[in-house]
């Protein structure tokens, strides 16, 4: 959804951890995406190798995990697998469904030189 | 580069003037270096996340280290993409609890009324809650001159190339306001159904706006918006007589992404709905204020 802004987040938490850490070079980026997080990948690759072009990430490989969305169907009472954020229960069909889980984007780990 | 925050350098304006150094000088008098920031990594343990993960991967890195290319090594950073958005937004978030400023986040695309809205608002509110505002927009005050022209403080921010506001420019709009206790804090974020739902300032809530001139599917084409918000305004409601726009259908788009979200019917310009507005900001500052009020009756 504005994979620009994530981008440039990520460049930030890499920049800290090279503080920290002591690295000079990053060479992989693993990150956790869910499903339902909004973040197109396609678009968050594009956005990566552009964000961190002439940073200590330049050139870096991006592995994306990808994460299941689920839900808790308020009609079912129970958690099910979602594939979109306004998507219907499996079970009954229902739309009072509440995320649980597949919103997250984070920084996982790096490989670093 | 900020000096005190360490934020890069950006076309972010606050009154115009550039985001990143005038809090260091502001005025002499209140020099605002009050919100230090909570995550400043100088001391190597920094990594050592409070949220630790909760569902264990199965997840093997792939040493699949490609020989003869050094000394390569993991780190670990189990970090939220938006980490530092959201530390900065607790920042503020504290510094609105301490001070009982109940503040919205008003979220639309553009065109929807916003200012409108804020403008009436402030007018109806006059007498009885003071009300300072935050303005978002890519490029102008205009904004922030309609909401002067009320009365009520007000700061411009531009965005620049920007197309939400963050967590972190707010945090410095907010040292720039006269923000009085207990006051009503609103913020008009750009003009943009998508980005800024997922940057948190530290509001008490989103408020969504949507016209009655848009269409009535907006709330599934940019789910995202609408599930953060805890309240839909149907703007511009005077206009239903003229448009092809099903309220009740509107609703139901709206309550598939997020079946708890709140409506209320209003038209800023003839003034119709403006009374349930006022009574759910009422209704939301008490709620707000209760923890803060036993903290300090005790």
């Amino acid at each position: 959804m504005h994979e620009m802004s994530l981008a440039e987040g990520i460049l930030q938490l890499i920049e800290d951890a090279a503080r920290d850490q002591a690295f000079a070079k990053v060479t992989t980026v693993w990150l956790e995406i869910g499903q339902l997080s909004g973040v197109e990948v396609e678009a968050m690759e594009f956005c990566f190798d552009a964000v961190m072009h002439d940073s200590i990430a330049d050139g870096a490989r991006l592995e994306i995990i990808a994460l299941p969305g689920t839900g808790w169907c308020m009609e079912c009472s129970m958690n099910v697998p979602m594939t979109e954020v306004f998507g219907e229960c499996p079970q009954c069909g229902g739309h009072q469904m509440q995320v649980t889980g597949g919103t997250e984007m984070r920084v996982k780990e790096l490989e670093v030189a | 580069m900020c000096t005190t925050c360490g934020c890069g350098d950006g076309e972010v304006k606050i009154d115009g003037e550039h985001a990143q150094h005038e809090h260091v000088h502001a005025d002499g008098t209140r020099h605002s270096h009050d919100h230090d920031h909570g995550h400043d990594h100088g001391t190597g343990e920094a990594h050592e996340h409070p949220h630790a993960h909760a569902h264990q991967h199965s997840y093997a890195p792939a040493h699949a280290h490609a020989p003869g290319l050094g000394a390569r090594r993991m780190v670990q950073i189990e970090q939220d993409i938006l980490s530092k958005n959201n530390a900065y937004a607790a920042q503020n978030r504290q510094r609105l609890a301490e001070r009982g400023i109940f503040a919205l986040n008003l979220v639309s695309s553009p065109g929807s009324g916003k200012t409108t809205l804020l403008v009436k608002t402030i007018e109806m509110l006059k007498g009885r809650q003071r009300v300072a505002v935050i303005e978002g927009d890519q490029q102008t005050s205009q904004d922030a001159e309609r909401i002067r022209a009320t009365g009520a403080p007000a700061i411009q921010i531009n965005t620049g190339k920007g197309c939400h506001l963050d967590a972190h420019m707010v945090g410095h709009a907010m040292g720039k306001l006269e923000l009085p206790e207990d006051s009503l804090l609103m913020i008009e974020n750009v003009g943009n159904l998508v980005c800024p739902a997922a940057f948190d300032l530290g509001e008490a809530h989103k408020v969504v706006i949507l016209s009655v001139t848009e269409g009535e599917d907006k709330p599934i084409k940019y789910p995202d918006m609408f599930r953060a918000a805890k309240l839909m305004l149907m703007n511009k409601c005077d206009l239903l007589p003229y448009v092809s726009f099903s309220v009740p259908r509107a609703i139901e788009f709206a309550r598939r992404v997020n079946p708890g979200i709140e409506v209320i019917e209003v038209s800023a310009t003839t003034g119709a709905g403006m009374d349930a507005w006022l009574e759910w900001i009422a209704r939301g500052a008490v709620e707000f204020e209760k923890p803060r009020l036993e903290r300090l009756g005790t």
